[in-house]
């Protein structure tokens, strides 16, 4: 590191930036063929990506005439090392991918495996992880709402956010041992049986979110410069959402039909009420309002379980040794940013052949450039937050 | 819309292409020089097949086939579809015309497996450096520096 | 009863009596340097605190609470913490402009300090033109943020000066004509005309609605003047990670930070000295009784009051808004706020023409 500090600026630059055609740009206001544009990098660090993405902006003045994403900084190339782990195994690597849904990652895993192994998971173990996963998501998208409210400007409700959050991640860590990397699910269930305490802290926990989601809309969503920033900005209309392959609450904003639980319906939710929230408007305003409205279905959901969850066994029996049958298993989930799949092809061993997940961020990033062309720089920042991406989710 | 109704269709146009069905879905088995025309067709009216969710790519140590699975927002149907292509010279007609999320996956499966889409609009390694060697995801790519293998 | 008025007089009349005129100019200033030096000191060190607690109080959480009795001292370490930390000049900075720049934020900063009337007969100079003087010399800082800016060499801090070159132009308009308001209303420009003319009750009350709208605008237009959130476009930490000051460490980002809060205590100040009276206690018409009673609190106690209410005021803004972009902001200026208040100044001719004021 020393040795390259000490080379001349060139060098180390083009050291750096070895796709020198496109970073050259970067290092001079004037190049050719942006004579008068900016360009800028925004990330790997910076304060609005949360996480270690890196844009490259071209702005003209203050409007953004070109995104280009650049990813690679946290791939740890887990689909390969899954390659050579064995099916009980590959699991714990997942939840390092959506780490603020890291449930849903291990659900998605476990449901293929059991697919494939044709194993029937008990009831409580299904009642378990729906809970589980809802909860996740309500995790998930309270981070999510205090850090667009945080990439706005304001940072007040991120503190708001973090109180109702932590909340659940004690349960997490009461039942699971983890708060973040949970690693709960396993292929037939889940790996321990829920803490005593589990019920009534959840019930707890519903009346604390009742209670406090009223803030939420007071303190952000009626504020008329939050409006102003959210209304109109980072359009995508329906047929784009559909080709750029975008899931979740992104696809949903713009009026997408596209909730896994509802259109191929896993576990229990079949059996549970609640409602696919959508919006029509496809601005940024209609991707959080799917959220905020999306944490109060999952309360319902939570509701209708908790109270119920059966008796008997949390784990079926399995084999210790996990061999899949020859083959391609595909299994999707809805994970807190939409659209997860895990595609394992199997040889017959006993570890995958390939495995490839599908990660909803990966989709949902290759619209951005589509959505912030031509608007000003802060609405880049108000569109990646409504994106709400996890980069090691995009990285993988 | 059935599984029949595609497998007449797209045997109507690639006589050559085998299906497969012990999956949950359709597998069609192509080579790669008919990825192209089936792409067209498949999106389009009647199939409406507009939704391509996962692009990815397998190594089979003789030869690769890059793997689309599809699915149809109005009918809700969903195929998959395996394009054979060249293991020392893959290439593929591009399908980010077509649907413009494959022109990321399509990045992705550039950098990890070193397959060329053809006509692709802008085809750079997305996630390696550009001075990176090697296909990573490919089976007999080996780091010794950076183990993945336990 | 306590008066800062008593200590001047004794002390100008003491140097008086044993130096001559220029020997009595020359101590004087000497003094008004310290005091000056000193009270920029404690503003820093108190404003800073009391922004951390205002935050914490707003979020839910306590604050500083560990180095002195309720963190006082927090705000003292963290000077001690910048004063040891190495000022950073980035190699293809211009490096006479970048080291020049933090200084010419706050001599701007300190120049606007001598009109400023503290409390009665504390005042550093009271100029027959004292509010041209301000709205004059404070639309100088931006001349520091655009040296900050440009020196930096970095495409973040460019960005952000070039935000603020607009912003704090176009919010001078809004502001300088809210002050107008108030001239039009004394028929004065110097502070102190200002001041004694609020006697009988401050401008706020006196001047009706129009008054109370220039006031509204003179608060938006203050904020935009400091960079504060909801304005704070110069900074816009999820934009331009720091603005034009990304390149700055040390004591030379502590003078801007600095700066910021003493140029929120001169926009408080002056707001209060216009709208609110300035040091004159809450004085109703003619009840001779209460405002007798009023008086016995010293004028120090009311002025100071004033302003940190809203000095208040401000950091409630920047700890519950999001921020505007920058179109919107200057849409908000030249759309809205510069025609209303052409169209308020016109109101408020006609009740000075008409004496409908009380």
């Amino acid at each position: 590191m020393i040795k390259k500090a000490n080379r001349k600026p060139e060098e180390r630059n083009q050291h750096m930036y070895s796709e020198t055609e496109i970073l050259k740009d970067t290092t001079t206001i004037t190049a050719n063929g942006t004579e008068g544009k900016l360009v800028i990098n925004v990330g790997p660090q910076h304060p609005a990506t949360h996480g270690v993405l890196h844009l490259v902006i071209t702005l003209n003045g203050e409007t953004i005439e070109k995104v280009e994403p650049h990813l690679g900084y946290i791939h740890r190339s887990i689909e390969k090392m899954c390659e050579s782990l064995s099916y009980r195994q590959f699991i714990y690597v997942t939840s390092r991918m959506d780490y603020l849904s890291a449930h849903m990652n291990n659900h998605a895993c476990s449901m293929t495996v059991e697919k494939a192994l044709q194993i029937e998971v008990p009831t409580r173990a299904q009642y378990i992880r729906v809970l589980m996963s809802e909860l996740t998501r309500i995790a998930s998208h309270e981070l999510w709402w205090g850090a667009l409210a945080m990439d706005l400007g304001a940072f007040t409700p991120f503190f708001y956010a973090f109180r109702e959050r932590e909340t659940i991640n004690d349960i997490m860590e009461q039942t699971c041992g983890a708060r973040l990397t949970m690693n709960y699910m396993v292929p037939g269930g889940v790996m321990a049986d829920i803490h005593p305490s589990f019920q009534q802290k959840v019930k707890d926990f519903i009346k604390l979110f009742k209670s406090n989601i009223d803030e939420y809309d007071e303190l952000v969503t009626g504020n008329v410069i939050f409006q102003a920033r959210m209304k109109g900005v980072g359009y995508l209309s329906k047929e784009d959402a559909i080709s750029y392959g975008c899931t979740g609450p992104v696809a949903r904003g713009s009026g997408l039909n596209c909730d896994i639980r509802k259109i191929y319906p896993y576990e229990i939710y079949n059996q549970v009420q609640f409602n696919e929230i959508l919006e029509t408007a496809g601005d940024c305003f209609a991707r959080y309002s799917v959220r905020i409205r999306e944490m109060k279905e999952s309360i319902k959901i939570i509701e209708q379980l908790v109270d119920n969850i059966p008796e008997g066994e949390f784990q079926a029996k399995t084999k210790a040794v996990l061999k899949l049958p020859k083959g391609e298993f595909y299994t999707r989930v809805e994970t807190a940013r939409g659209e997860l799949g895990v595609y394992i092809v199997s040889e017959g061993g006993t570890t995958p052949y390939r495995i490839k997940f599908r990660s909803p961020g990966f989709s949902n990033l290759s619209a951005l450039e589509h959505m912030v062309k031509g608007s000003k720089l802060g609405d880049l920042m108000a569109t990646m937050g409504t994106l709400d991406l996890v980069i090691p989710d995009i990285d993988r | 819309m059935t599984n029949e109704e595609v497998k007449e269709f797209v045997s109507g146009i690639h006589p050559s292409a085998s299906f497969d069905e012990t999956g949950e879905w359709l597998n069609i088995n192509i080579e790669a020089l008919e990825w192209k025309r089936l792409s067209r067709v498949l999106r389009n009216p009647p199939f409406n097949f507009d939704y391509l969710f996962c692009l990815t790519c397998i190594d089979w140590k003789t030869f690769m086939t890059v793997v689309y699975h599809m699915s149809s927002t109005i009918h809700r149907h969903t195929i998959v579809i395996k394009a054979k292509v060249d293991r020392e010279d893959p290439k593929i007609e591009t399908a980010s015309d077509i649907w413009r999320t494959a022109e990321f996956h399509e990045r992705e499966v550039y950098d990890l497996f070193g397959v060329r889409f053809v006509n692709h609009p802008d085809l750079r390694r997305l996630i390696l450096t550009d001075d990176f060697e090697g296909y990573p995801l490919r089976k007999d790519f080996d780091d010794p520096i950076n183990m993945i293998k336990l | 009863m306590f008066s800062l008025q008593g200590i001047t007089n004794g002390i100008q009349n003491f140097l008086k009596a044993n130096f001559g005129a220029t020997g009595v100019l020359i101590i004087e200033s000497v003094i008004v340097m310290m005091l000056a030096i000193t009270l920029f000191a404690t503003l820093g060190l108190v404003l800073v605190w009391m922004e951390r607690k205002v935050a914490a109080q707003m979020q839910i959480r306590s604050g500083p609470n560990r180095v002195g009795p309720m963190g006082i001292f927090q705000t003292s370490a963290d000077t001690l913490k910048l004063i040891l930390k190495e000022g950073l000049t980035p190699d293809g900075a211009d490096k006479f402009l970048f080291n020049l720049a933090p200084f010419v934020v706050m001599i701007v900063a300190m120049l606007l300090l001598a009109p400023i009337a503290f409390a009665k007969g504390f005042q550093v100079w009271d100029i027959n033109i004292g509010v041209l003087y301000v709205s004059a010399v404070s639309s100088l800082s931006v001349i520091g943020i655009l040296m900050a800016g440009l020196a930096s060499n970095n495409k973040y801090s460019l960005l952000g000066a070039m935000r603020s070159g607009a912003q704090i132009v176009s919010y001078e308009l809004s502001a300088g004509l809210s002050i107008l308001a108030i001239v039009v209303l004394t028929g004065s420009l110097q502070i102190g005309d200002i001041i004694n003319a609020q006697q009988n009750g401050w401008w706020l009350f006196k001047g009706h609605i129009p008054v109370i709208i220039a006031f509204i605008i003179f608060m938006i237009a203050a904020t935009a003047e400091t960079n504060r959130a909801p304005f704070d476009m110069a900074e816009a930490e999820s934009e331009l990670t720091a603005g034009f000051h990304t390149e700055y460490s040390g004591m030379k980002f502590a003078l801007f930070f600095l700066a910021e809060y003493i140029n929120i205590f001169i926009v408080c100040a002056i707001g209060a000295t216009l709208f609110l009276g300035g040091w004159m206690p809450f004085h109703i018409g003619n009840w001779q009784g209460f405002n007798h009673i009023m008086d016995f609190i010293p004028s120090s106690v009311w002025f100071f009051a004033k302003t940190f209410l809203l000095i208040f005021l401000i950091m409630w803004f920047r700890w519950t808004f999001p921020r505007l972009r920058v179109d919107q902001l200057l849409n908000l200026e030249w759309k809205y706020l510069l025609p209303i208040s052409l169209f308020n100044l016109l109101l408020v001719t006609v009740i000075a023409i008409l004496g409908w004021h009380f």
